[in-house]
């Protein structure tokens, strides 16, 4: 194991994809540069044919990579914040997502999209959402949230090496965290989720950066005696069910945290999927902390009251507990 | 360009793929009426100079995407009259088993991405297959077949721009047909050509007869010897006229907003008679031979319909299938 910096493991599952298959190739805004550190350094390595920094125009560039993609290349590209899919909502929903079906199974989509999603501080709300429950209701698009470096290197080896369309969400906030990474190759299979932490009591379902609040409000919740499970899914498609039903068989009592809105988001569509399945494991009703249902506000005490945090993790917690 | 300057292999080809279009789509229009076809048909009846002459330019390798008025297209690029007829009837023999339909087919063995529903969406597409042959040392041009509507349409200027700063082997071949669904390209579109568009993303644009099969053939033919040598992308814009409505069927919701003398004197310049006239004046082409190939292409579309509606209509199972490569 070592312990590295979570853009370090973007930055690593991206050189040893590119390394391993030339048809593996980066795009976006400033990636020679690497804005965020992601992409830095690998232009050194790869070169400018490989590591493409594409003008501001996101349904030109995200479009190219559709049509890379369905003519034999590999393409990661970067979307710089999740916002910005809106500028091209329709090469990813209507092409990238629809095109393999629409073919009869015919095209070969093998894309990887980056973006850096979620609130990392007064940027607002244009900078700060939560997009992947809008994808989530788009079929045909992957969807991979990794919570910590270790899964976010492995996640994106396999997404990178995926057959079909994947949107790769980097949680902003996550972009200053550390964590352990196993030695050598590291694959994270999509549609396999993990238990963060074991416990009893009540399981958190925590998708994103809210995994690091869960397992904090865990341990506190433990010396209070509340055994308290922490169950990432890590990926909302493919979706582990198994995994999901297999907590709430395990403990009866659900918090789903998710940084995302309460009407419609991923929150929303994994209750309705432990009702539908596991209604009959349920000792009490599933609570859902998520952003109230407006968009991220500028002002600090503005968007601290909007977004989920610990203390209302806990005090949902609480309210379903024995 | 003089006919005489092509083999008369090549003509008869281009004259049969002419014809094949225009029987192809006139049948087409009368199964719909008749409700033999679902969904939406769009037809482009009198263009079929445009999709001939650029698909004579080009092989097997090579990439196209293109419309919802794409039947043209696919059928210049190889496509069997058979699978895409079973495909129009949604039948589990067409190109796409029935899930794509007129607007959506795709045939990846012949380089063709895909007809596409969004105005504009293939555009991109076509930029990046052309951004991968340039990985491959430039040995296939990716043609994005589009209307004049597309180009007010965002996809169009990024994708220019970004193929001619990458230099990428991409040809855009505008297809105008004077209409964008009903609106005259007049009222919708700053320049009167929209090859002048091409001065600003710093390529050559061409503005060529789209009814005149050896002129596009010829102007593609530059355009692909310039992509391959990794010299960057060509605007074509194509002149033709849309002889059918936008959408087969439109009589029953939308009022006529054509001047019937403007398609009266547009129908005088037939592509097909145009063409047929240039072949007869070489003196090495027979009216008969012209006439054999026109009974050749009736029994094929014959056989495409027959084989059509005697083909299996797709097992409701398949409709959860193909969703994802790896689900």
């Amino acid at each position: 194991m070592r312990d590295i910096g979570f853009i370090e493991a973007i930055n690593e599952a991206l050189a040893e994809e590119m390394e391993r298959d030339p048809t593996v190739f980066v795009m976006g805004e400033d990636v020679r540069l690497g804005a965020f550190g992601a992409t830095r350094g690998l232009i050194d390595k790869f070169g400018a044919t490989r590591v493409r920094n594409t003008p501001i125009s996101e349904a030109g560039f995200a479009g190219a990579g559709v049509g890379a993609a369905m003519a034999g290349m590999r393409p990661v590209v970067e979307i710089e914040f999740a916002s910005f899919f809106y500028c091209c909502w329709d090469q990813i929903c209507n092409q990238a997502g629809k095109l393999r079906y629409m073919s009869g199974g015919q095209a070969r989509m093998p894309i990887t999209y980056r973006c850096v999603f979620g609130a990392m501080g007064s940027a607002a709300a244009q900078h700060s959402e939560v997009v992947y429950p809008q994808f989530l209701a788009a079929p045909g698009l992957k969807i991979v949230i990794p919570s910590d470096a270790g899964d976010m290197k492995g996640l994106l080896k396999a997404s990178i090496r995926d057959d079909d369309p994947v949107l790769v969400f980097e949680h902003g906030r996550l972009g200053f965290t550390r964590g352990q990474v196993p030695d050598g190759e590291h694959i994270v299979p999509l549609g396999k989720g993990a238990v963060k932490r074991a416990g009893t009591d009540v399981s958190i379902v925590a998708i994103g950066a809210m995994v690091a609040k869960a397992l904090s409000v865990a341990e506190e919740l433990a010396q209070d005696g509340v055994s308290v499970e922490v169950f990432d899914p890590r990926t909302l498609v493919p979706l582990d069910e198994d995994g999901l039903l297999a907590t709430v068989a395990k403990t009866g009592r659900v918090v789903i945290a998710d940084e995302g809105h309460l009407r419609g988001g991923a929150a929303a569509d994994l209750a309705a999927i432990v009702i539908d399945k596991g209604f009959d494991y349920l000792n009490a009703p599933i609570k859902r902390v998520t952003a109230l249902d407006t968009p991220i506000p500028f002002s600090p005490p503005l968007e601290e009251f909007v977004l989920p945090n610990e203390a209302k993790i806990k005090a949902a917690v609480q309210e379903i507990a024995r | 360009m003089d006919a005489s300057a092509i083999p008369k292999e090549q003509l008869f080809h281009m004259y049969r793929t002419m014809v094949t279009i225009r029987r192809f789509e006139e049948t087409i229009r009368d199964l719909f009426f008749q409700g033999q076809i679902p969904g939406f048909v769009h037809v482009s009846i009198g263009e079929e100079a445009v999709p001939t002459g650029v698909c004579a330019a080009l092989t097997d390798k090579d990439y196209i995407t293109t419309t919802h008025r794409g039947h043209g297209h696919m059928l210049a690029k190889g496509g069997e009259p058979k699978r895409m007829m079973a495909e129009l009837f949604g039948r589990k023999t067409g190109y796409c088993k029935g899930k794509g339909g007129s607007m959506h087919i795709v045939s990846y063995e012949l380089g063709i991405l895909g007809a596409n529903g969004i105005v504009g969406a293939g555009i991109p597409i076509a930029t990046g297959a052309a951004l991968a042959s340039s990985f491959r040392g430039n040995e296939a041009v990716a043609v994005s077949f589009f209307g004049d509507g597309a180009s007010n349409e965002g996809t169009f200027h990024e994708s220019l721009n970004l193929a001619s700063l990458w230099k990428l082997p991409a040809i855009y071949v505008c297809q105008n047909n004077a209409y964008a669904e009903f609106t005259a390209t007049s009222e919708s579109t700053s320049v009167k050509d929209i090859a002048v568009r091409a001065a600003g993303y710093d390529m050559p644009g061409v503005v060529v007869d789209g009814n005149d099969v050896l002129a596009v053939y010829e102007v593609m033919r530059q355009a692909v010897t310039r992509a391959k040598k990794g010299e960057g992308p060509t605007l074509i814009e194509a002149k033709t006229y849309r002889w059918e409505g936008h959408v087969v069927g439109e009589q029953a919701f939308v009022a006529d907003y054509r001047d019937p003398q403007e398609i009266a004197a547009a129908k005088q310049r037939c592509p097909i008679v145009l063409f047929t006239q240039k072949l007869l004046e070489t003196g090495f082409v027979a009216a008969a031979e012209l006439e054999r190939i026109q009974r050749e292409v009736q029994a094929t579309i014959d056989d495409a319909v027959a084989f059509a509606q005697s083909s299996p209509l797709p097992d409701v199972s398949e409709a959860t299938q193909d969703v994802f490569a790896n689900p």
